[in-house]
């Protein structure tokens, strides 16, 4: 479709693709000629070990970090990694990290926030709907301070998601969680991806949370995606042996 | 007497909260951009704030004296023995500090808060003011310290004020020029109202430092 296209196949229904990514920091390669896409309602797992470049790579796709060379698409829109230009892109896509700040505001007003930036309307609705879903409308006067990681991250989720972003980067999104949080995250994730028609790219190094709920998945390793499939094919019959290493909890060189 | 300490306590307040506004106006934005901002230079510009914090007031004093004097580059202006030169002596004292404890408070929560908010949509004036805002407690201290220092200071007010009477005779002058004559009970009444009017101010600030702004 577009010409100088590499690798990454391109449909309509891409959300966001990134080509030929390159990043170092202080002499080390972190990302090289990476190309990557993801569409809608596809849940894109990247794994790969510590290391590999997976944070690095949802902060330049979040416009957060300009890669040296490469470029950033978003809906067919280059990314210019300049301040404000990137405004109307970033305002629809959104970052969930794995230890999310809590502003110094109640819950309530943490999750109105990103509505509150774009002059949005209906900020009451908005924000019941979103606290209710990962359970949190009970403690909505609290402080965001005063949350446990698992109540924090489920605020940050619900913040994250209030805007309705067409995008969402999560990374290692449960990291450090109890089994029920995680659950209650998986099954927003999971409910989020349909009923907005979303793109989800989820960076983990959780073998078993991609195979659980990604559709995709993508082994990044020395800053290059070795292999990217459907999940079932990569965790049953990978191609690339380092994917099979990695995959069965193996070292890979 | 009492329109007396009444004239010379509201005197104190209006120099010391126009010195601390007016250099506040300037040195928030100064700290919150360089606490936000990484340039070169920048721990040459620390180390010289922080020095500055230990201004002697006298010296302040001093030097708007030789600006506003007749021979001065600002004699024209014919400021010296106003309030006006008053406000500016304690502007160069509470300007420093301001800044600095800005910066640093800034500088504390600038990457986390930062980060989440451009990645909640912000643009970057909505940016600097989340930063600001999640900075406020330290910020609004940061205030307090500067008119803590302005009110009590008496060395830079009485060199350019001169102590007139009705005129640039604020708390500080008159609890000298009283303690001198020996009028230690009037020096003492004074003392207290200046410990008040801190306090006053103090609690107002407080109120905006726990309530902060929306954003």
């Amino acid at each position: 479709m577009v010409s100088g296209q590499r690798g990454e196949n391109m449909s309509k229904d891409t959300a966001m693709r990134a080509e030929s990514i390159y990043k170092s920091f202080g002499g080390d390669q972190v990302l090289k000629d990476l190309s990557i896409s993801v569409s809608h309602s596809e849940l894109l797992a990247i794994i790969g070990p510590s290391g590999a470049g997976k944070t690095t790579l949802l902060k330049i796709l979040n416009g957060l970090i300009e890669p040296e060379k490469g470029e950033i698409y978003f809906m067919n829109e280059r990314l210019e990694f300049e301040n404000d230009s990137d405004l109307k892109a970033r305002r629809r896509m959104a970052l969930l990290s794995q230890k999310p700040y809590p502003l110094m505001k109640s819950v309530w007003d943490n999750v109105a926030y990103p509505l509150r930036l774009r002059d949005e309307d209906e900020v009451e609705e908005k924000v019941s709907d979103a606290l209710e879903h990962v359970s949190l409308l009970e403690i909505s006067d609290r402080k965001a301070s005063t949350l446990s990681s698992g109540e924090l991250q489920r605020m940050a989720f619900a913040r994250a998601t209030v805007f309705e972003p067409d995008v969402l980067l999560l990374d290692e999104f449960t990291a450090h969680l109890d089994p029920y949080n995680i659950s209650v995250l998986e099954n927003a994730v999971d409910w989020y991806l349909k009923e907005k028609n979303a793109a989800v790219i989820m960076v983990t190094h959780n073998l078993f949370q991609a195979e659980r709920i990604s559709s995709t998945t993508a082994f990044l390793f020395n800053g290059e995606i070795v292999e990217k499939d459907r999940t079932i094919k990569i965790f049953d019959e990978p191609e690339d042996e380092r994917t099979q290493a990695f995959v069965n909890g193996e070292m890979v060189f | 007497m009492a329109s007396d300490i009444l004239h010379v306590t509201l005197l104190s307040i209006f120099v010391s909260v126009s010195a601390t506004f007016l250099a506040s106006l300037m040195a928030v934005p100064l700290g919150t951009i360089m606490g936000l901002r990484k340039f070169r230079g920048k721990e040459v510009i620390r180390t010289v704030t922080y020095t500055l914090y230990g201004f002697p007031p006298v010296v302040a004093g001093l030097i708007i004296y030789l600006m506003l004097s007749r021979q001065g580059p600002l004699g024209s202006l014919n400021l010296l023995f106003t309030p006006t030169a008053m406000i500016l002596a304690q502007m160069v004292l509470v300007f420093p500090i301001v800044t600095g404890l800005t910066m640093s408070s800034i500088s504390e929560v600038a990457k986390d808060a930062k980060e989440t908010a451009i990645t909640l949509g912000a643009d970057r004036w909505q940016t600097a003011k989340t930063v600001l805002n999640e900075a406020r407690v330290g910020v609004i201290s940061a205030i307090m310290v500067g008119f803590g220092r302005a009110i009590a200071e008496v060395g830079a007010v009485i060199i350019v004020g001169g102590n007139i009477k009705w005129h640039t005779r604020v708390l500080t002058t008159a609890i000298v020029l009283e303690t001198r004559r020996g009028n230690f009970e009037y020096a003492l009444i004074l003392g207290t109202i200046l410990l008040a009017v801190a306090l006053l101010v103090f609690f107002v600030l407080k109120w905006y430092q726990d309530k902060g702004v929306r954003t």
